[in-house]
């Protein structure tokens, strides 16, 4: 259902984000906090990028620079090789937490970000059937078929992380961000999660940047794995995934997977003492 | 009789529990009816005055939702203005506050130099007292919007208005409704306490007009007979917030009342 990405053969040589040397503090009342350090990081069109770090490390600050919603005291961000300087007004973004809107169904809050995004936006009226057809065609890949017109608050924690999920992807982002969103879920519901977001990123693959603590969910879905170090940011370490693609779940209990896990687990214990 | 049934009698028994206790406290104790008069009194006197008490009550009524309907829109659109800007926030909140702080009764001599003695202080002073509430529940609704989903937004390209319309508006209806509650019954003093000093007519010109002619159950009608605007009007605006904001009851997010 998302088209082929024409523009895919233009930028395949470069990074569809890239972070270069960015410093990024917090100033507050009882002086500034220093989240990121000297921070860089490319990630390539269609890539799926996982960040793993330390607690309080500026994972999430580093979302927020990615799209534009805070500006970095110092360094530079490019996305789609433009310079970021506002927000980036193509990125889709989901959390730990499924902030869907209470007076909206199902179908509707998948479709609020149609009605925020050109060109949709002016299309949203007369071609509501249309759009609305997409979305459900959408909540059926991730097996919400027949939720379309529930009320949120209708729905289990994973369910509402499903629709949320629905709603960074309805307007076939380039960019989807996702800030720890599964972290709030059951081991067997997180893992069905990875794989409806695999099977989306399979077919259509969009550029990830996935932010987590579960080290087995980075290996799981990552191409790319790169790990921060306590605050103030940095990368400390990136590590390359190169199990073989399409990934069952059965792959966590292989050798070579359990080895990436291991030898990441060392690592962040080292990250977090120094 | 179930559970449930006794629940919905409950306001009813209780209220009528109320009368039955004052009635045999005033007999029993035999208490002068110029102190306390018996409910039955009070009742007595309301059908003697029906007519010009149904004149007064609606007079009373009418100013108050006047004062409570400009209440309503004023305090929507400040509370908006509030909500939407810090620095119209830093602005305007000390003054509102201070502003709020002034007893109305203060105020009304001074309405009535500039409009007379009539409905027109009355309204004011239901509106001057009932738009405080207002303006704070819609500035809250909009100020403790989550800052995920506006992250979630604005890396969409949504405009300030966009949010707003989308979210900020929806999410303040029910903080709103809940305020709408007190404000009427805020509006019934403000109308009462105009009437009482510069008026001639309404429920509360009628009871200063009964007290210093001591005809206190007429007093006591009066008193009776506002209650049960209060009780009417509320009960309008509990039904109208539930109606509206049904999804604000079933999910986590709760109104502030
Ligand atoms: N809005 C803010 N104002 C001031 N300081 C902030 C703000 N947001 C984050 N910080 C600080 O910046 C640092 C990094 O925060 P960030 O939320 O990016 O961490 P994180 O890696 O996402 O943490 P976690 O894994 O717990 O979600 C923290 O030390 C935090 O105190
Ligand atoms: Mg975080």
């Amino acid at each position: 259902m998302f088209p082929a990405r024409s523009r895919g053969n233009k930028f395949a040589a470069m990074s569809l984000v890239d972070i270069n040397r960015v410093t990024l503090t917090y100033k507050g009342a009882s002086g500034g906090v220093l989240a990121l350090q000297d921070t860089t990081l490319a990630v390539p069109q269609g890539d799926f990028a996982a960040v793993v770090g330390p607690s309080g490390c500026g994972k999430s600050s580093l979302m927020k620079l990615v799209t534009g919603l805070v500006p970095p005291d110092a360094g530079h961000i490019s996305v789609f090789g433009d310079p970021v300087v506002g927000p980036v007004k193509i990125a889709g973004m989901a959390f730990q937490n499924p902030n869907l809107l209470p007076w909206r169904t199902v179908v509707e809050n998948v479709l609020l970000p149609l009605e925020i995004v050109e060109p949709h936006r002016r299309r949203f009226r007369s071609e509501k059937a249309k759009y609305r057809e997409r979305a459900e065609t959408l909540l059926n890949t991730v097996g919400l078929h027949g939720f379309a017109d529930r009320y949120p608050w209708e729905l289990s924690g994973g369910m509402q992380q499903r629709v949320s999920l629905c709603r960074a992807l309805i307007h076939q982002p380039a960019l989807l961000m996702l800030d720890e969103p599964f972290a709030a879920l059951d081991a067997f519901t997180r893992e069905e999660l990875w794989c409806v977001l695999r099977d989306l990123w399979q077919e259509n693959r969009f550029t990830v940047i996935l932010v987590t603590h579960d080290l087995r969910e980075a290996v799981f879905l990552a191409d790319k794995i790169h790990m921060m170090s306590a605050r103030p940011g940095r990368i400390v370490l990136t590590r390359v995934i190169d199990l073989p693609r399409p990934r069952e779940l059965d792959i966590c209990f292989e050798p070579a997977f359990q080895n990436i896990v291991h030898e990441l687990r060392i690592k962040i214990a080292e990250v977090r003492k120094a | 009789m179930t559970n449930s049934t006794l629940e919905r009698l409950a306001p009813w028994l209780f209220t009528i529990a109320l009368f039955v206790i004052w009635e045999a406290a005033c007999r029993i104790f035999k208490i002068d009816p110029f102190v306390l008069p018996a409910p039955s009194e009070a009742f007595a006197a309301m059908y003697q005055y029906r007519w010009p008490l149904m004149r007064h009550s609606f007079v009373t009524l009418w100013t108050t939702m006047a004062g409570f309907t400009l209440a309503v829109v004023f305090g929507i659109v400040l509370g908006l203005m509030v909500g939407w800007s810090r620095t119209i926030y830093r602005g305007i909140y000390p003054v509102m506050i201070g502003f709020n702080s002034i007893p109305k009764v203060a105020i009304v001599p001074i309405l009535v130099v500039w409009f007379g003695i009539g409905e027109i202080p009355a309204i004011l002073t239901a509106f001057l007292i009932s738009f405080f509430p207002i303006v704070v529940n819609v500035a809250t609704g909009l100020a403790t919007m989550e800052p995920e989903l506006e992250d979630v937004l604005r890396a969409l390209g949504a405009r300030k208005l966009d949010i707003m319309l989308k979210v900020g508006i929806p999410r303040t209806q029910p903080y709103l409704f809940g305020s709408l509650k007190v404000a009427i019954t805020l509006a019934f003093v403000g109308t009462v306490v105009s009437e009482t000093i510069a008026s001639n007519a309404g429920l509360g010109f009628v009871m200063v007009q009964a007290g210093s002619n001591f005809q206190m159950p007429l007093v006591f009608a009066g008193l009776l007979l506002l209650a049960v605007e209060g009780i009417a009007m509320y009960a309008v605006f509990a039904a109208v917030e539930s109606h509206f904001t049904r999804w604000a009851f079933r999910s986590s997010m709760s109104a502030a009342a």
